[in-house]
């Protein structure tokens, strides 16, 4: 049974063992997301996706729905800034304002295209855990004619509000995937935020 | 494709093979390369990156002009039942290989859980035509290989490579497909001629998983601003995934980085230890 060399599987004995001493002798931080919270959260997303499934709306709703969604529950800001990667640093206000607006319709676009493979399938919240300073709330996607997948939210309170920023499709995280593709556009245009921009308004 | 030349390369005489297969261990156990001193933290381990993106464009010529056309042709014309039979029976036959990695990987429970599958679908699902395993709830099967097996034993990852035909690996994982290829039991229970019929069954596999997974290849392959850069992105997320070894102990908080750290990445990190 043991998959993973026995001193990891040590070193997380121990490291869970002085997580759960420091719960026990520390207080609790005021503003601590709870995993209630987290999983109510996951619970309104995964209802509202599960509804656009069900809606019968051709595409170009089913995108629009999706990018709605997602600038509900998501916190589209640092996804745009951390997919920008070191270049954010370099980026003007509007620059970044500019980007961040041109991010939500490029994954709306990209993603909510596929949600017609979704059609007839449905989403379950399975539990949740917290692992660093975060939550993930564990799903089960059923799709037609394909095995169940995991999909984890990876939820935190750290912007103020309860927010998503990322979504993990079987070890694939949409936030990594795309700073990869982000990276790339970048290059393509030598580092050129605008360029990059303009690319980004017509993509996905 | 590869699956059948390579597996036909095993004709050669058994007693030949088993010193061939230390000598292949040896050679994944010493051959992974380590990243350097100079390896930024931000960067995947992809010291063969020029050879490596020549070879993901060969893929992609390959794909687009005949692995593409013909997958889509295949679907077409065979019809869906047929096709997912087959498809289930080529994953059928790859139990025993499974099996000897568990045993190898010290999984007894992963080796029993899939010799109980590989028996019922074998038996009860016809050769594996069928999955009754899985309408009984059975527990999913492990899909153990030798390059996990490598990853247990502590053998570090190495470089990424992208290999003719068969697409993104690294180091380890392609020495462990060969491995796989001399350890299949079944290749020493059944005879020469109608092994290579039962193993090119995996060929309409993959072309059925081409077909159905169409979408998401074509968007990576002929959709991305650099696809090189983005399969070699999923096929490390994706496989740290199957190792047990994603995301939480080395995805880092995007709150804590703020300003875009570039070493945050765990699909980035060379993750050889």
């Amino acid at each position: 049974m043991c998959r993973m060399p026995n001193d990891l599987t040590r070193r997380g004995l121990i490291a869970t063992a002085l997580a759960a001493a420091a719960t026990a002798v520390l207080p609790r931080p005021v503003m601590a997301l709870t995993d209630a919270q987290a999983r109510t959260l996951v619970d309104k997303v995964v209802h509202d996706i599960n509804a656009v499934i069900n809606s019968g709306k051709p595409l170009s709703g089913m995108i629009k729905d999706f990018e709605r969604i997602f600038t509900r529950y998501a916190d589209v800001d640092i996804i745009a800034r951390s997919t920008l990667g070191p270049a954010s640093r370099y980026a003007s206000p509007a620059q970044m304002r500019a980007f961040t607006e041109a991010f939500r319709g490029y994954i709306a676009r990209k993603y909510g295209k596929r949600f017609q493979e979704f059609i007839g399938g449905r989403i379950e919240v399975k539990g949740v855990k917290r692992v660093k300073s975060w939550h993930e709330v564990i799903s089960t996607a059923y799709l037609r004619g394909q095995s169940p997948f995991e999909v984890r939210f990876l939820v935190s309170d750290r912007s103020g509000k309860d927010l998503f920023f990322d979504m993990v499709i079987e070890g694939i995280s949409l936030r990594l995937t795309e700073r990869t593709e982000i990276g790339s556009m970048l290059d393509k245009h030598r580092g050129n935020i605008d360029l990059l921009i303009r690319d980004l308004r017509h993509a996905g | 494709m590869t699956d059948t030349q390579t597996h036909q390369r095993q004709g050669a005489p058994r007693a030949r093979s088993t010193p061939a297969l230390a000598a292949l261990v040896a050679l994944a156990l010493s051959a992974c390369s380590a990243p350097g001193p100079g390896q930024a933290p931000g960067a995947p381990f992809d010291p063969y990156e020029a050879t490596n993106r020549a070879t993901h464009e060969f893929n992609k010529d390959l794909d687009r002009k005949v692995i593409r056309p013909i997958s889509h042709g295949y679907s077409k014309a065979v019809p869906d039942d047929i096709e997912t039979a087959i498809s289930r029976f080529a994953t059928n036959i790859s139990i025993p290989r499974a099996v000897v990695n568990n045993i190898l990987q010290g999984n007894m429970r992963g080796a029993t859980e899939d010799s109980y599958r590989f028996i019922v679908n074998s038996t009860v699902g016809l050769a594996g035509l069928f999955d009754p395993a899985t309408e009984l709830g059975m527990p999913k099967a492990t899909g153990a290989d030798f390059g996990q097996t490598l990853h247990v034993w502590g053998v570090r990852e190495g470089a990424y490579v992208e290999i003719p035909v068969l697409g993104p690996s690294t180091e380890r994982d392609f020495a462990g497909i060969v491995v796989d290829i001399f350890t299949d039991p079944l290749g020493y229970v059944i005879a020469a001629p109608q092994k290579y019929y039962v193993v090119a069954t995996k060929v309409p596999k993959r072309m059925t998983e081409r077909t159905r997974f169409t979408e998401t290849i074509d968007s990576v392959l002929y959709g991305s601003a650099d696809s090189y850069a983005q399969s070699r992105s999923l096929y490390l997320q994706k496989r740290h995934f199957e190792l047990g070894e994603s995301g939480s102990n080395t995805y880092l908080d995007p709150y804590d980085t703020t300003y875009g750290a570039s070493s945050e990445d765990p699909a980035d990190v060379p993750n050889a230890q």
